[in-house]
C-alpha cells in the first residue's frame, strides 16, 4: 500500500535535514568554513535552490560533487554567503552616525574601524564618504573583512553597476550627505568606479567571524545584517569577540533588525543609540 | 478534528483594506498565531503595525529575529526583510535576494512555515497584483495544511488569488467578508 503523501514528505524532510548536516560537516572538514551554526531554514533554502539550479538528484550528490569539483564548491560557498547590500543602506543609521557618533569620534587623534562581513564593500565606501565629509578619513584606518574572496575582490575594485546609482544617491541624500554624490565616482559604460582616494585608508582582508579571533583595539565595529544568519549560540560568541576587539567606549553598529537582546555580553554595552542599533562598550566592566 | 497551530497570510496590493476585514474580527482569545507578509515599500515606517494594533483585539507586532512564535499574536514581516519560520517555531530574518521581485516574499514565509508546521498550518492568499505566494501555498497543501484563497471576484486586485488557485489545490475559495468567521470555525 502506498504511503499517504504527507508521510512521504516527512521522510524526505528528515532525510534532507540529515543530508544537509553531512554537507555542512564536509565543508567544515575539507575547507574550514563553518556553517553549522547558521539558521537551519535559511541554509536549507539556499542548498535546495542550488540543488534545483544544478539539476542534482539529492543533497548527497551535491556533497560528493563539491568534494571533487572546486568550481562547484565555489558555487555553494557563494550561495551560503549573502552579499546583498547597498550604499548608505538604512540612511537614518548613517544620519545618526553623523550627528551623534562623529562628534565623539572627533575627540580621538587616530581611529580604527572594523567592517566585519563587508561583502562587496558598498557600506565600507559609504563609511569612507561620511568620514571624509566629517574631516575624519585621514586619521582613520578601516579594516574591511569577509570570508568570501570573490566578494572581497569586488569590494577592493569598488566598481558597481550604474543602474544602482539612483538608489545609492537617494540613500546618500537622506543620510545627511554634504556634497553631491556624483563627486565620488566616475561613470564608464554601464559601471561606476568609486574614487580611489576613498580606499586609501582601507585594508581589505580575509577574516572569518566564525572561526577566526580578535581584531584588536577598534574604536568602532560595523557588522550589519551578518549575525541574523547565526543561531543564538554563534551570535553570543561573535558579540563577545566584538566586545574583546573594542576599546572601552568603542561603538558596535548592528543591522536595523538586529539587537543585543539575547546576547550574554549585552550588560557590557550601553544602548544609548539603540533606535539605530548603535551600542557602546562600557568604560568599566 | 484538526489541531491547527498557525495561520500564514500573504497579501499585496489592496492589503490594508483586506486585512482590515479580517484581523479586527478575530477575538481576544483567538488560539493561533497569525503571521503575515504584506508587500510593502522597503522604506515604509511601522504604520501598518500601529494601524492594526489600534483596531485589533490581538497584539500586533513586527516579527523580530529569533523571536518565539506565540499564540494569539499577529506578526508582520519587516519591510525589506524575508521572514522565515524555523523548525523550532522561531523567526529568522534574511536580506537575501528578492523572490518574485519581493522582499519580504510570501513564498519564503509559506515554504518555511509549511516545513515547520506541516499539517497544522492554515495558509491564506488575499488580494494582490503578482504571483508571489502560489508556490508557497502549494507547498502548504503538499504538507497536508489547509489552504484558503480570497475569491478573485471580491479581491481588489485578482491576479494573486487567481495565480494561487491555478497552481495550488485550494481547499476553500472565500469572499473576503467570510474569511474571519471561517477561521474561527476552523480553530
Amino acid at each position: 500500500m502506498a504511503l499517504p503523501i504527507k508521510d512521504e514528505l516527512e521522510i524526505i524532510k528528515e532525510n534532507e535535514n540529515i543530508e544537509i548536516e553531512l554537507l555542512l560537516n564536509a565543508i567544515f572538514m575539507k575547507f574550514g568554513y563553518d556553517f553549522r551554526n547558521y539558521g537551519k531554514a535559511h541554509i536549507k533554502r539556499r542548498i535546495l535552490h542550488r540543488k534545483m539550479v544544478s539539476g542534482m538528484n539529492s543533497i548527497s550528490e551535491m556533497t560528493h560533487k563539491m568534494l571533487y569539483d572546486p568550481l562547484f564548491y565555489q558555487e555553494i560557498l557563494q550561495d551560503l554567503s549573502i552579499t546583498v547590500t547597498e550604499m548608505f543602506r538604512d540612511p537614518s543609521f548613517y544620519l545618526s552616525l553623523r550627528s551623534e557618533i562623529a562628534p565623539l569620534l572627533k575627540t580621538y587623534p587616530f581611529l580604527k574601524i572594523w567592517h566585519a562581513g563587508c561583502a562587496t564593500g558598498e557600506e565600507v565606501y559609504s563609511m569612507a564618504i561620511l568620514l571624509k565629509e566629517e574631516g575624519l578619513l585621514k586619521r582613520t584606518q578601516i579594516y574591511a573583512t569577509d570570508f568570501n574572496q570573490l566578494a572581497l575582490q569586488k569590494a577592493r575594485a569598488g566598481i558597481y553597476p550604474i543602474d544602482r546609482i539612483k538608489e545609492f544617491t537617494q540613500n546618500y541624500q537622506k543620510s545627511g550627505g554634504k556634497s553631491s554624490f556624483s563627486d565620488y565616482y566616475n561613470a564608464r559604460y554601464d559601471s561606476v568606479i568609486l574614487n580611489e582616494s576613498l580606499r586609501e585608508n582601507v585594508v581589505f582582508a580575509d577574516h572569518n567571524l566564525v572561526t577566526d579571533s580578535v581584531f584588536g583595539e577598534m574604536n568602532m565595529i560595523i557588522c550589519r545584517n551578518v549575525m541574523i544568519y547565526f543561531d543564538k549560540e554563534l551570535q553570543n560568541k561573535v558579540i563577545k569577540l566584538f566586545h574583546d576587539s573594542l576599546v572601552p567606549g568603542g561603538f558596535l553598529c548592528l543591522g536595523s533588525k538586529e539587537s543585543l537582546r539575547f546576547a550574554e555580553s549585552s550588560p557590557r554595552f550601553e544602548s544609548t543609540f539603540d533606535k539605530e542599533k548603535i551600542y557602546r562598550k562600557k568604560f568599566t566592566v | 478534528m484538526h489541531n491547527y497551530k498557525a495561520i500564514v497570510i500573504g497579501v499585496s496590493a489592496g492589503g490594508l483594506h483586506a486585512l482590515g476585514q479580517i484581523l479586527p474580527k478575530l477575538p481576544a482569545d483567538f488560539p493561533l498565531p497569525v503571521i503575515i507578509v504584506q508587500h510593502i515599500s522597503p522604506q515604509s515606517d511601522n504604520f501598518m503595525i500601529r494601524h492594526f494594533n489600534s483596531i485589533s483585539k490581538l497584539a500586533v507586532k513586527e516579527a523580530d529575529e529569533k523571536e518565539e512564535i506565540v499564540p494569539g499574536t499577529i506578526y508582520f514581516a519587516p519591510p525589506n526583510y524575508h521572514l522565515i519560520v524555523e523548525n523550532d517555531f522561531t523567526f529568522s530574518l534574511s536580506v537575501d535576494e528578492r523572490v518574485n521581485f519581493s522582499r519580504p516574499s510570501i513564498d519564503v514565509l509559506f515554504e518555511t512555515a509549511a516545513e515547520a508546521y506541516a499539517e497544522t498550518l492554515i495558509g491564506i492568499i488575499l488580494t494582490g497584483a503578482n504571483n508571489d505566494g502560489s508556490r508557497g501555498l502549494k507547498r502548504i497543501k503538499d504538507f497536508g495544511g489547509f489552504t484558503i484563497v480570497q475569491n478573485p471576484a471580491t479581491s481588489e486586485v485578482s491576479a494573486m488569488p487567481e495565480a494561487a488557485i491555478k497552481i495550488a489545490k485550494v481547499d476553500k475559495i472565500l469572499d473576503l467578508d467570510k474569511i474571519a468567521d471561517f477561521l474561527m470555525r476552523l480553530t
